[in-house]
C-alpha cells in the first residue's frame, strides 16, 4: 500500500508543520481524510470475500423463471424455500447428510482416540526409538493420499466392506492420524513434565495419569485438532469419490458433484440450495468456533 | 522415575493400536503401491509384471505429460498468489487495521472452510454465460465489453481455478502470516522507525526478512496442497474443456478407477509423491543457501 503510506506521511508532515495553530477537530479530520483508503480497500475487499456468497444464498430463493428472465444481481421476489424442499428430496441431501455425518464423526474420534494415546506415548513416555518413530510418522504427513488408494481399494475388495461406510473410516482415519499424532505430540511437550512425574511420586501408575491427567489436559487441544480434521474430512472429495460404489454411499460433497451432472444447466434453483446448505450450515459452526478454527488450521498446517 | 515412564505394557497399550492401524493402513499400501507401479492389470483381470515399462510409458504419454504440466502450472501460480495475497492481507491487518482487524480476519478466511465442490459449482455459475449469465459477465457487459465464456477455454478454466483457490484460501494464508508478524517484537519495528524507516522501506528491510522462515514455510505447505489439486479443477469443469486442466492427480483417479489399470496409477501417484518431495527439497535448498550467503 504505497499510496496510503505516501499519504500518511504527507499528512503526517502537514499537520507537524502547522501542529501549533491546528485545532484539535481539524486533526480529526485529517484522520479521517488518511484512513479513506483504507476504508475502500476494506470495502472492497468484503464484498469480494462476501458477495459470492450472498448471491448464492439469494439465488437459492429464486424460481427457474426468475433464474432466466431477470438479472443475475436482482433480489429474489419472494422467499420460497421450494428449491430446498427439491433439494432434500429429490437430490438426496438428506442422505448425503447423512452419510457426511456418519462417516466424519467415527473418523475423527478414531483419530483423536488413537492420536492421544500415541502422542502421550511418544512425548512422555521414554523408550528407545521414539524420535525414530516419530520422524516415520511425520514422514506419513508428506506422502499424498494417492499413494494409499490403489491398494486400500484392493484390500477393501478383498473382505467385501466395499458396499458400506468403513472404507471411507479407516481411509480418513489412517490419512489423519500422522497430522493428529504429530500435533498432539507437539501439545504434550509443551506441557511441564513435572506434572506427569509428581502423579507417579503420588503412587499414579504412567497409565492412569494418561487417563486422569494427560486426557483432561489436552481437552483444549483435542478440540482444536478435531475441527483441523473434521474439516479435512467433511470437505474431502478423493476418498469419497473413491470408495462410493453406490449413490446411497455419496457423502455431501459426491452428492453436489452429481447434482451438477444431474441438474447441470436445467434446475438452477435446487443447485443453488443445496450450495447454500453447505454455506449456512459451516457458517454457524464458524460463527461459533471461529477463533479455534482459525487457530487450529493454522497451527496445523505450519507444524505439518 | 525413568523406569516408571519406561513401563512397556503402558507403552503397548498407549502406542499398539496406532502403530497397528499406521502400518497396517499406510506403510504397508505405500510399499504395496511402491511395487503395483512395475506391474499392468487389476485384481480382476489379474496383474502381470512389466518392471520399468510404467515409467517408459509415463514419459512418452502425453496425456500424463499434460497432466503433469497442469499441476506444476497450477501449483505454481496458486502458491505465488496465496502468499503474495496472504502476506499483503497480514500486512493489512497488523500494520494497517490493528487492534480492528478481528472482523476484516475472519470473514476473509470463511471461505476456507467451504468445500471446494461448493466453492466450485458457485463459480461455476458465477462466470456463466447464456440464458441465466452470471455477475462476471454482466460487469463485463456493463462495461461494453462481449460475454466471455471462460469454461470453454484452458487458459480460462485455469483462470477460474485459481481465482476460486484463492478467493477460498487468501484468508487463510493471510491469517497464517499473521501469526507470524505478531511474533515480530515491537521493540524491532519502533526502533527501526526511529531510524527512519517507513512504510514501504520498513517491510523491504525489517519486516518482510524477519518473516522469512514463516513464508518459507507457508511456500512449502501452499506447494505441497496444490500439487495435489483435485476436487477444484474436477468439479469446475471436470478437468477439461476435454482432458487440458485435468492434473497429475485427476489422471491418476482415472487411469486407476475408470480404467482399471491399477499399475500405471499407482506410477502417476508415485510421480506425485516425488514432484511434492522435489518441490520441497527445492525451496529447503534455495532458502538455506540464500540464508549461508
Amino acid at each position: 500500500m504505497p499510496e496510503m503510506t505516501s499519504t500518511q506521511q504527507l499528512v503526517a508532515t502537514n499537520t507537524a508543520g502547522r501542529s501549533r495553530v491546528r485545532t484539535t477537530a481539524s486533526r480529526r479530520a485529517a484522520r479521517i481524510l488518511r484512513r479513506i483508503p483504507v476504508w475502500v480497500l476494506v470495502a472492497v475487499l468484503l464484498i469480494v470475500v462476501l458477495y459470492p456468497q450472498f448471491w448464492v444464498l439469494m439465488g437459492s430463493f429464486k424460481s427457474q423463471t426468475e433464474f432466466l428472465s431477470s438479472p443475475t444481481w436482482s433480489l429474489p421476489t419472494h422467499f420460497d424455500l421450494s428449491n430446498y424442499v427439491e433439494a432434500f428430496t429429490r437430490g438426496n441431501v438428506a442422505v448425503n447428510y447423512r452419510n457426511s455425518i456418519l462417516v466424519t464423526i467415527p473418523s475423527v474420534a478414531l483419530m483423536i482416540a488413537l492420536g492421544v494415546a500415541a502422542g502421550y506415548a511418544l512425548e512422555i513416555m521414554i523408550w528407545r526409538g521414539q524420535k525414530a518413530l516419530l520422524l516415520l510418522i511425520l514422514g506419513g504427513i508428506m506422502v499424498p493420499g494417492q499413494m494409499i488408494l490403489v491398494p486400500l481399494f484392493i484390500v477393501y475388495f478383498k473382505i467385501g466392506i466395499t458396499g458400506s461406510l468403513l472404507p471411507m473410516i479407516l481411509t480418513y482415519t489412517v490419512m489423519g492420524l500422522p497430522l493428529t499424532t504429530f500435533l498432539m505430540a507437539a501439545y504434550f511437550r509443551s506441557v511441564p513434565r513435572e506434572l506427569f512425574e509428581a502423579a507417579t511420586v503420588d503412587g499414579c501408575g504412567p497409565l492412569k495419569s494418561f487417563f486422569l491427567i494427560g486426557f483432561p489436559l489436552m481437552r483444549n487441544a483435542i478440540l482444536t485438532v478435531a475441527l483441523v480434521e473434521f474439516f479435512s474430512v467433511w470437505n474431502d472429495l478423493l476418498v469419497a469419490l473413491t470408495f462410493t460404489t453406490d449413490p446411497s454411499l455419496a457423502t455431501i460433497q459426491v452428492g453436489l458433484l452429481s447434482l451438477n451432472d444431474q441438474y447441470g444447466s436445467t434446475q438452477y434453483g435446487p443447485l443453488f440450495a443445496a450450495v447454500s446448505i453447505n454455506i449456512i450450515v459451516l457458517m454457524i459452526v464458524f460463527i461459533f468456533l471461529n477463533k479455534k478454527i482459525m487457530a487450529g488450521l493454522a497451527a496445523g498446517s505450519l507444524k505439518g | 522415575m525413568k523406569r516408571v515412564f519406561g513401563d512397556r505394557k503402558t507403552i503397548a497399550i498407549l502406542l499398539g493400536p496406532t502403530l497397528i492401524v499406521y502400518v497396517l493402513l499406510k506403510l504397508v499400501p505405500v510399499c504395496w503401491s511402491l511395487g503395483l507401479s512395475f506391474f499392468t492389470g487389476n485384481t480382476l483381470s489379474g496383474f502381470t509384471f512389466i518392471g520399468f515399462a510404467n515409467f517408459v510409458k509415463f514419459v512418452g504419454d502425453p496425456a500424463a505429460v499434460q497432466s503433469l504440466i497442469v499441476s506444476i502450472v497450477f501449483a505454481v501460480l496458486a502458491t505465488v498468489g496465496q502468499i503474495v495475497l496472504g502476506y499483503l492481507l497480514a500486512l493489512l491487518y497488523v500494520f494497517v487495521l490493528r487492534k480492528g482487524s478481528a472482523f476484516v480476519r475472519t470473514a476473509v478466511f470463511f471461505p476456507m472452510v467451504l468445500p471446494t465442490v461448493a466453492v466450485a459449482l458457485l463459480f461455476r455459475n458465477f462466470v456463466s454465460v447464456g440464458a441465466n449469465q452470471g455477475p462476471i459477465n454482466d460487469i463485463i457487459n456493463f462495461f461494453g465489453g462481449k460475454s466471455v465464456e471462460f469454461l470453454a477455454s484452458t487458459i480460462g478454466t485455469m483462470g477460474v481455478a485459481l481465482a476460486m483457490t484463492l478467493w477460498s484460501s487468501m484468508g487463510f494464508y493471510a491469517v497464517l502470516l499473521y501469526t507470524g508478524l505478531l511474533d515480530i517484537p515491537d521493540e524491532i519495528i519502533e526502533s527501526a522507525r526511529l531510524d527512519g524507516a517507513n512504510g514501504p522501506r520498513l517491510v523491504r528491510h525489517i519486516v518482510l526478512p524477519l518473516s522469512m522462515p514463516i513464508l518459507l514455510s507457508s511456500v512449502i505447505f501452499s506447494l505441497n496442497s496444490t500439487l495435489k489439486v483435485f476436487d477444484s479443477l474436477l468439479a469446475l469443469n471436470n478437468g477439461g474443456p476435454g482432458t487440458s486442466t485435468s492434473p497429475l492427480t485427476l489422471y491418476m483417479y482415472r487411469t486407476a478407477f475408470d480404467y482399471g489399470d491399477y499399475g500405471y496409477g499407482s506410477t502417476i501417484a508415485l510421480v506425485l509423491t516425488l514432484l511434492c518431495l522435489a518441490f520441497t527439497l527445492t525451496v529447503f535448498r534455495s532458502s538455506s543457501r540464500k540464508a549461508d550467503a
